[in-house]
């Protein structure tokens, strides 16, 4: 009889606290519709802003913008991130591994405000000029430590008897940890390469004084670029009433191109998985 | 075709734990050796020594002679991986790799060491999972199905033909059945029977039965100490040694 009250009791406590989970989340989306869709249209995402006072113009170009950064921020952060992971596992188990995994523990917990400074003085101030690629670097020093842990613990689940079995084939240590061990992992490491992605992808701080934004077309890496959150933070403090709207979308898109871009990932990973494979 | 091992004053530790002592073998090429003894007396110890196995687990090493055919295994300059290409080995629990298909699987080990031509690929996979017993089963799902979906028991049969895939002269099982039913543990059998033909077996099995089926020399281990080494029908029906009577009669182990 009490057995079946208390585990009665633990499936809806279960259930309970999945929903107060998800509830915010869908809350926030749908508020963000609710407030953004009106000001979505073609304009909107074929156009660039328009001076302070005019309605209409888009933010065009700070989608590319967004898209530019991330790009640099993937490629600096994904390798960096996934080759420290694998010393972490594979070889970190000793005192200098101990530091790294430390100090990847207090990066991660660093404001990316400090991140944004970091990459001012590492990037701006030698150039001399705000660019795309200053706001990668801040981005991708940002992905580092979340790839890192997520990519050692992915590692470090994969049983050691399946390294036994490539060792026993003569397949040495290196090719081993590659194509055995990470592509074991890979599921795993994707996703936490997708966490620190989706995370850096709507920060703004680290953005403000490396990327800075801008109001025009910019392909360049070296230039000024606008990004859809630094475009969002302006619209937002600013006056206007049809830029509260347009900030209002504005996060609307930056939401689902995140959503987006997590689920194309998602999607092609899981293409051609075999049968049986969990 | 197989080669025989020599082993010559081989010492063997866990850190500062000598657990194997001095150990002298001569395994004839072509044959099945079972190796015997109670839990923890080294025989799994023993056979990982074979291949280098032993050293890739933290502060092991291993030191003494052990010559596979001409090779050299502990000599100077002697590169692990080399040894292990020439020395395959079966584990006590199934252990495909589990993103892989069947196929992937056994050309596993020709892949990762640069091997490229397709054709030959193929063949070398289609023998060797035939050798293993295999190939009647997985045929038509060869690239489809991953080898985690199979049975325990094919699963072991598939990293038998995986290890042969990359024509070694030696096979090393340690307690390749311990792990499966009866059914399973039979087709295991008769497969060993069948691979001595072609390879020189060494298998570590705790159970009696097992050794006396699928053996022609059978070691008995204790402690780290190799007690008695003879034929197999020696061993179990006139040893030499006390503790390799105790054993065998069930009065320990």
């Amino acid at each position: 009889m009490w057995r079946r009250v208390t585990n009665q009791g633990a499936t809806i406590f279960a259930v309970v606290t999945a929903i107060v989970v998800i509830v915010p989340l869908l809350a926030i989306f749908a508020y963000l519709v609710f407030k953004g869709i009106g000001s979505v249209n073609i304009a909107f995402l074929t156009q660039t802003p328009k001076p302070p006072g005019e309605t209409g113009g888009g933010m065009a170009n700070a989608i590319v913008g967004t898209g530019l950064i991330l790009l640099v921020g993937s490629a600096i952060g994904l390798p960096l991130g996934i080759g420290a992971g694998i010393y972490l596992a594979e070889y970190g188990r000793n005192r200098f591994g101990d530091v790294i995994r430390f100090t990847a523990d207090v990066l991660n917990g660093m404001p990316s405000i400090v991140i944004g400074i970091v990459a001012y003085s590492l990037v701006v101030v030698p150039q001399k000029h705000f660019s795309a690629f200053s706001g990668g670097v801040a981005l991708g020093i940002m992905m580092i430590p979340t790839v890192a842990r997520a990519t050692e613990e992915m590692l470090l689940m994969v049983p050691n008897v399946i390294r036994e079995a490539a060792y026993g084939l003569g397949i040495p240590k290196w090719r081993t940890t590659l194509s055995i061990s990470l592509r074991t992992a890979s599921a795993g490491v994707i996703t936490g390469c997708m966490l620190a992605f989706a995370r850096v992808a709507g920060e703004t701080a680290p953005l403000l004084f490396t990327a800075f934004g801008n109001q025009f077309w910019n392909l360049k890496l070296n230039q000024p670029t606008a990004a859809l959150s630094l475009q969002v933070f302006t619209y937002a403090i600013s006056p206007y009433d049809d830029w509260h709207k347009q900030a209002w979308a504005g996060a609307l898109i930056l939401i689902m191109l995140i959503v987006g871009a997590v689920a194309a990932v998602r999607v092609t990973t899981s293409r051609g998985k075999l049968k049986g494979v969990g | 075709m197989g080669v025989g091992i020599e082993v010559r004053g081989l010492n063997a530790w866990y850190g500062k734990n000598l657990s194997l002592k001095a150990i002298d073998m001569t395994v004839l090429a072509n044959h099945v050796t079972a190796v015997i003894g109670p839990s923890g007396c080294g025989k799994s110890t023993f056979v990982r020594c074979l291949n280098r196995m032993h050293e890739t687990i933290p502060e092991a090493h291993a030191e003494g002679l052990v010559k596979v055919g001409e090779m050299d295994v502990y000599g100077t300059g002697s590169d692990p991986v080399e040894v292990r290409r020439r020395i395959g080995m079966v584990f006590q629990k199934p252990n495909p790799f589990p993103t892989m298909s069947v196929y992937g699987n056994v050309a596993a080990g020709l892949k990762l060491n640069g091997f490229r031509n397709r054709k030959q690929m193929d063949e070398l996979v289609e023998r060797s999972l035939k050798l293993a017993a295999l190939w009647d089963e997985v045929k038509d799902d060869l690239h489809k199905k991953s080898g985690a979906s199979l049975s325990g028991g094919q699963q072991q049969r598939l990293c038998i033909a995986r290890s042969l895939a990359v024509e070694p002269e030696v096979l090393l099982m340690d307690e390749p059945a311990s792990a499966l039913d009866p059914i399973s543990t039979s087709k295991i059998e008769e497969l060993i029977f069948q691979l001595k033909q072609h390879y020189t077996v060494v298998i570590v099995t705790h159970n009696m039965q097992q050794a006396a089926r699928v053996a022609e020399f059978t070691g008995f281990f204790l402690m780290g100490s190799l007690i008695e080494y003879d034929k197999t029908e020696k061993i179990f029906t006139a040893p030499a040694d006390k503790r390799t009577e105790d054993y065998i009669t069930g009065r320990f182990g």
